[in-house]
């Protein structure tokens, strides 16, 4: 039984994996044959598998910081001018904006915007939410998110040959290639 | 009661350091993992018991409602609250509910940050539980305002008066901080269960099942990708929860600390106060976890290991706490103050000297009985040990608050608080709040995270055949130690 829709245009390649070190070593090999739209889909984050697909940094710490920087002025911002320019608090001659009486406030806001931006900036970088894609059509694909390992080669990507990939594919000792393909509408 | 069944040969709180701690019992793999976390939502049917439970606890938690609507029609005065003890049950609860919350962030975050491989078959729940008592305890300071129609000044809303509340007040950081760490709960505790859900989408049968556990998942497809820019949000949103934990409590206590009252006014409250939230959220953690593993069958993912970690961290913040009612109790004294000498002497002997040796009882004592190791993995010593410590931190934040109030600088002033029915039912119906969220969270989420449990299995390592990495030693072991000398 396959529920696949076959009627879309080939979306990709995939095999499957049942152990962590096959799929590792499958991922070495599509990394030096010099693929570019590839993935490897596993229950969990795989440890090493990142100089295994040759996945470089995320910029998303970057985000992060500019989310901090931002919550820190915001809040510095707020305190002067709520108490010191639009309603002004004389209380015992203390200073209108005092720093450390501020800084619970700005820490948290620090604490507040990187979380946000920490948050929105993984779903950005992501793609998320995408709700609708090939590999979530497929009944097979199901078990990437259970127990077993995935490695899915584009047909997009410019080194792709529809033979030759399918040969490649079965070469790294997967249990079965099979194609997935591009969700048709109506 | 039948005890809990835990044969032998599933013990792993034996010490050998030459071995690695096996984190997961009982032959798992990553199919059996997924079923018996999963089938909990997905496949099982609703014990029956689950209904009778949260029928009594929504119960309650319409009595708590009940008791609030009776407090907005006539006002604060139906609480015990009297002249000087204008603060009572109210924020004793209050700090109780919070404190609970750090445990769930503890283990979250600083103990990922220690790369304690433990912390994987608990953290999700303990999450759960920090978000649930966030919310008993936002209730507390919103519903005792007197005023509750103008609530909304306690934020910085542009308002008709065009007035703005006072930032060098600490319950305006109060405000900022509870705020700020249930919101930073809530974005770390999703994010954290975003694969796990697109595992119950691509296990769920029916079709609004997979619909809205599919919605939830946002379209995870587990691609590696995507594991590592979440792996690095999850390090980041770890980070930035380490510092915001030890702020909450901190800025909790500077609602006493900065003020003027004897008792309150001392510089150790920070660190005391985050001391003691950990420990009481420990112990709340336990008190529903070891039933809930029970029930759920999920002795082999929730071992007795990690259980005894968790009565280690008690034994380690009881006896920071112990230590900070002695520093208490020495610096009134050495500090000289006629003032801050006598509500110390008065804490101890004085009316609420009850309350003192309750909470003395509890949480010095308890905790310390956690050396011997036959009763840091008894599960039923453990659990009554919980339950006691429970007790112990409610009645602390009770004493410092009350004591301390009930006889302030004017002798003639002097009174003392009893609570009124209405407060013991608002106190114990936001009970039935916190455990009507516990049981519709294992009802419908995965208690455990699957896939960070997956992670911390001997099998999920690529490198197997090169070192083993389980349990807590990171495969740190020397291969000539760890096989025994027989290379």
């Amino acid at each position: 039984m396959s529920a696949t829709p076959r009627h879309g245009a080939l979306h990709a390649l995939m095999t499957d994996f049942e152990s962590p070190s096959q799929f590792m070593q499958a991922c070495v090999k599509v990394r030096d044959a010099g693929f570019k739209h590839w993935d490897a889909h596993s229950p969990f984050p795989v440890h090493g598998l990142d100089d295994a697909m040759g996945i470089r940094g995320t910029r998303l710490p970057w985000i992060v910081l500019v989310g901090g920087i931002t919550g820190f002025s915001a809040a510095l911002l707020m305190q002067w001018w709520m108490n010191a320019v639009d309603y002004p608090y004389i209380i015992s001659g203390k200073p209108l904006l005092g720093l450390p009486a501020a800084f619970p406030v700005i820490f948290e806001l620090t604490v507040l915007f990187s979380a946000f931006a920490c948050f929105f900036g993984m779903w950005g970088l992501n793609g998320m939410p995408r709700w609708h894609h090939p590999l979530l059509a497929n009944d097979r694909f199901r078990r990437a998110s259970q127990d077993r390992f995935y490695v899915v080669i584009e047909a997009r990507d410019p080194k792709f040959d529809s033979e030759k990939t399918r040969a490649f594919l079965a070469s790294l000792g997967g249990a079965v290639v099979e194609e997935v393909r591009e969700i048709v509408e109506g | 009661m039948r005890t809990p069944q835990v044969s032998e040969a599933w013990d792993n709180t034996k010490d050998d350091p030459t071995k690695p701690v096996e984190l997961i019992l009982g032959g798992n793999d990553f199919t059996s993992i997924t079923e018996k976390v999963s089938d909990i939502v997905l496949e099982r049917k609703t014990p029956r018991a689950w209904y009778i439970a949260i029928t009594a606890t929504a119960g309650l938690t319409g009595i708590m409602f009940l008791m609030i609507a009776y407090l907005f029609m006539k006002g604060v005065g139906v609480w015990g609250l009297n002249n000087p003890v204008g603060w009572a049950w109210d924020i004793t609860n209050f700090v109780f509910w919070v404190g609970i919350g750090h445990a769930g962030t503890l283990i979250s975050a600083i103990l990922f940050l220690l790369r304690q491989k433990w912390r994987t078959s608990i953290n999700r729940f303990a999450e759960a539980m920090t978000i649930f008592a966030v919310i008993c305890a936002g209730i507390f300071p919103g519903i005792h305002v007197g005023r509750v129609w103008v609530v909304y000044w306690l934020f910085p809303l542009p308002n008709n008066q065009a007035m703005w509340p006072n930032f060098r007040s600490p319950l305006l950081w109060d405000v900022f901080a509870v705020g700020t760490y249930m919101t930073v709960s809530l974005l770390f505790w999703y994010t954290g269960m975003i694969p796990d859900l697109a595992t119950l989408r691509d296990r769920a049968k029916g079709r609004v099942k997979q619909a809205v556990y599919g919605a939830l998942a946002l379209g995870w497809r587990s691609s590696h990708r995507h594991w590592h820019r979440y792996e690095k949000a999850y390090l980041l949103l770890a980070g930035l929860a380490t510092p915001l934990v030890l702020s909450v409590h901190s800025v909790v206590s500077f609602d006493f600390a900065t003020s003027q009252i004897p008792g309150w006014h001392t510089a150790i409250f920070p660190p005391y106060f985050v001391a003691g939230a950990v420990f009481s959220g420990f112990a709340m953690v336990g008190t529903i976890l070891i039933p809930a593993r029970k029930w759920f069958g999920l002795e082999q993912i929730i071992t007795k290991h990690h259980l005894e970690n968790m009565n280690k961290v008690i034994l380690a913040t009881g006896s920071i706490v112990g230590f900070a009612y002695a520093t208490e109790f020495f610096i009134a004294w050495y500090g000289g103050n006629p003032n801050e000498s006598f509500a110390f002497i008065n804490r101890a002997f004085g009316p609420y000297a009850w309350a003192y040796w309750t909470m003395v009882t509890c949480n010095v004592i308890t905790p310390q009985l956690f050396w011997s190791k036959k009763i840091r993995t008894n599960l039923v010593v453990m659990w009554i040990m919980y339950i006691f410590v429970n007790i112990g931190m409610w009645f602390e934040r009770f004493v410092i608050i009350v004591s301390s109030l009930s006889r302030d600088f004017l002798p003639s002033s002097w009174a003392y608080f009893r609570p009124t029915p209405v407060d013991i039912m608002t106190f114990i119906g936001s009970f039935g709040l916190f455990f009507t969220l516990v049981l519709l969270f294992i009802r419908f989420l995965p208690m455990i995270a699957m896939a960070e449990v997956k992670t911390v299995m001997p099998i999920a390592d690529a490198h197997s055949g090169e070192r083993r990495s389980v349990g807590d030693y990171h495969g740190d072991i020397p291969s000539h130690i760890r096989d025994g000398g027989k290379h």
